[in-house]
């Protein structure tokens, strides 16, 4: 797999940067030595440094010997983060040759440059992306846009990385809180069905680690066969469903109990709220 | 492939109408080919009948014993009445019933011992030659018997064999289903109205719309869910309706329209007659 010569930074060590870092540490994008993870108590960074990484409770120190800095803040931390940043940097030469990297929730690449700005607007290198937490077992799903000083190979650098932790596509930024509520949100509404195709299971008499983990599993083959054959999901269904067969009348539950509306439902209530967190 | 011989219909009814109407259409037979039996009442059917050309006379077994090929086409609490009649006359013919509910039980142990029945169920849109036509094999039908009553019902429409055990489901789906796809196209127009469609103009798009959407799925080799995405673009007009659909339970309300359909013809196949 191609390798980074750069620094990683993340102002924000928690799970998702975690989730990235650690991912580029053991798919071998870059050596544990390039990354540098900060966050307010170096206590709950020792998994970092567990990894080999360095870490720092100085935001700062990220800022100034990164090249690539993933910005992991919590949303409502970014403001006081960055007043600090920009209270405590000393302007240099090498600020323009910088790629920030937020993965935000949200937050518009205009509200970012905004918040960067003291790091000379002309030229600051902002990319905005989406991921998920399954990074996490790098099978995530992550969109992202760049402003209007992202060059191609910065892309690239990005998409290299972000592809190593699963699926990596660039959009629009107009699309961003649309795949929200599918993919970043999408986790949730996951594991909420994987839940209760376990507790179905266990009314049936499955014991429930059994139950979890057959559910869990059956949820990652169909994924894994949608993906993989490229059929439509309709059509896969249709395989399955034998005709006055066991699968079918559990399909027709599923309709009767209007899934499918619930779900493009709750797509929507959270694509409309990552809309509305934007616009804060 | 072999010429079919006359064809008699017993009972006059409009499937029975339609039935003979689309055979002359389509070159299997001329109007001196058919016969059928008409109540003395029904002046309707008569006047229709010899309309096409078509012979008719008041009794059953003259048309029986001039046919080769012989629908059961009275109403299904005639058909024991009649079978009766006809049974001594029965042999050596080929029997179409398409009275709704009476089975091949009772068809074969009414008729002669060597009699051939075949159920057939058309729907009514075979009074428009789009019907969809299913046929049933009796005990002692063959190939040849199973090659002229698709012959004769794709006159008016589509037509396919399938197991006796397999009809309710079928009377469920093509049987009733026209008055399911006769109320969307009454809602289509309905919605269309709503938003300032002239109503007849509304009635017209929408039954085109149905037809066309069905000729796709028959003619595509392509899932039905393939179709609907091909003309769902993102954050669309087809995307907002769909979702409507979806909230109102659509899929659940058709599919249970089916089985309840369904569930009430074995009810009353199952009671007895």
């Amino acid at each position: 797999m191609a390798k980074l010569d750069e620094r990683i930074g993340f102002i924000g060590g928690g799970n998702m940067a975690f989730s990235i870092g650690s991912g580029l540490i053991r798919g071998g994008i870059v050596k544990p030595s390039q990354v540098l993870a900060s966050g307010p108590h170096l206590e709950n960074l020792s998994r970092w440094r567990e990894l080999g990484a360095v870490t720092t409770d100085d935001n700062c120190e990220v800022l100034e010997h990164t090249d690539i800095i993933f910005i992991c803040v919590k949303p409502h931390m970014l403001a006081p983060c960055t007043t600090q940043l920009k209270y405590k940097h000393v302007p240099s030469a090498k600020d323009a040759s910088k790629l920030f990297v937020s993965v935000l929730a949200g937050t518009t690449l205009a509200t970012l440059e905004e918040k960067f700005a003291f790091m000379d607007s002309a030229s600051l290198k902002m990319i905005r992306s989406m991921p998920n937490t399954s990074m996490q077992v790098g099978e995530g799903c992550t969109v992202y846009c760049g402003n209007s000083h992202v060059l191609h190979h910065d892309l690239e650098k990005v998409h290299l990385m972000l592809n190593s932790l699963g699926l990596a596509q660039q959009v629009p930024e107009t699309m961003i809180d649309a795949v929200t509520g599918i993919a970043g949100c999408g986790p949730a509404f996951v594991y909420t069905m994987i839940e209760a195709l376990a507790d179905g299971g266990v009314k049936q008499g499955v014991p429930r680690q059994m139950a979890i983990q057959f559910a869990a599993q059956t949820l990652l083959g169909a994924a894994k066969t949608v993906l993989l054959t490229g059929k439509h999901p309709a059509v896969l269904r249709d395989e399955v469903c034998s005709p006055g067969g066991s699968t079918i009348v559990g399909v027709h539950e599923l309709e009767k109990g209007n899934l499918r509306a619930t779900l493009i439902n709750a797509v929507e209530k959270s694509s409309q709220r990552s809309a509305e967190l934007g616009k804060k | 492939m072999a010429a079919i011989g006359k064809i008699g219909f017993l009972g006059g009814g409009n499937m029975a109408k339609a039935l003979a109407k689309g055979f002359i259409a389509a070159g299997l037979t001329k109007p001196s080919g058919v016969i059928a039996s008409v109540h003395p009442a029904d002046k309707i059917s008569q006047q229709s009948f010899q309309g096409l050309g078509i012979e008719t006379l008041v009794e059953n077994a003259p048309v029986v014993e001039q046919s080769k090929i012989v629908f059961i086409s009275v109403k299904p609490q005639v058909v024991p009445q009649v079978l009766s009649e006809i049974k001594d006359l029965s042999a050596n013919k080929l029997f179409l019933s398409v009275a709704m509910g009476i089975t091949l039980k009772t068809l074969e142990s009414s008729l002669s011992a060597d009699s051939r029945v075949i159920r057939v169920m058309p729907n009514t849109p075979a009074l428009v030659c789009s019907g969809c036509s299913v046929f049933v094999r009796g005990k002692l039908a063959n190939d040849a018997d199973a090659q002229i009553t698709k012959r004769l019902l794709e006159a008016v429409g589509t037509c396919e064999q399938v197991d006796e055990s397999q009809l309710d489901i079928v009377t469920a789906l093509s049987g009733s289903g026209p008055a399911y796809v006769f109320v969307m196209i009454e809602a289509l127009a309905d919605g269309a109205v709503r938003m300032g469609m002239p109503r007849d103009m509304a009635y017209r798009l929408a039954a085109q719309t149905v037809l066309g959407s069905g000729h796709m799925v028959r003619e595509c080799n392509t899932h039905p869910g393939q179709l609907k995405d091909n003309v769902t673009s993102p954050a669309g007009s087809t995307a907002a309706a769909l979702k409507h659909l979806e909230q109102s339970g659509f899929r659940a309300a058709v599919a249970g329209a089916v089985e309840a359909a369904t569930l009430r013809c074995r009810e009353i196949s199952s009671k007895p007659t």
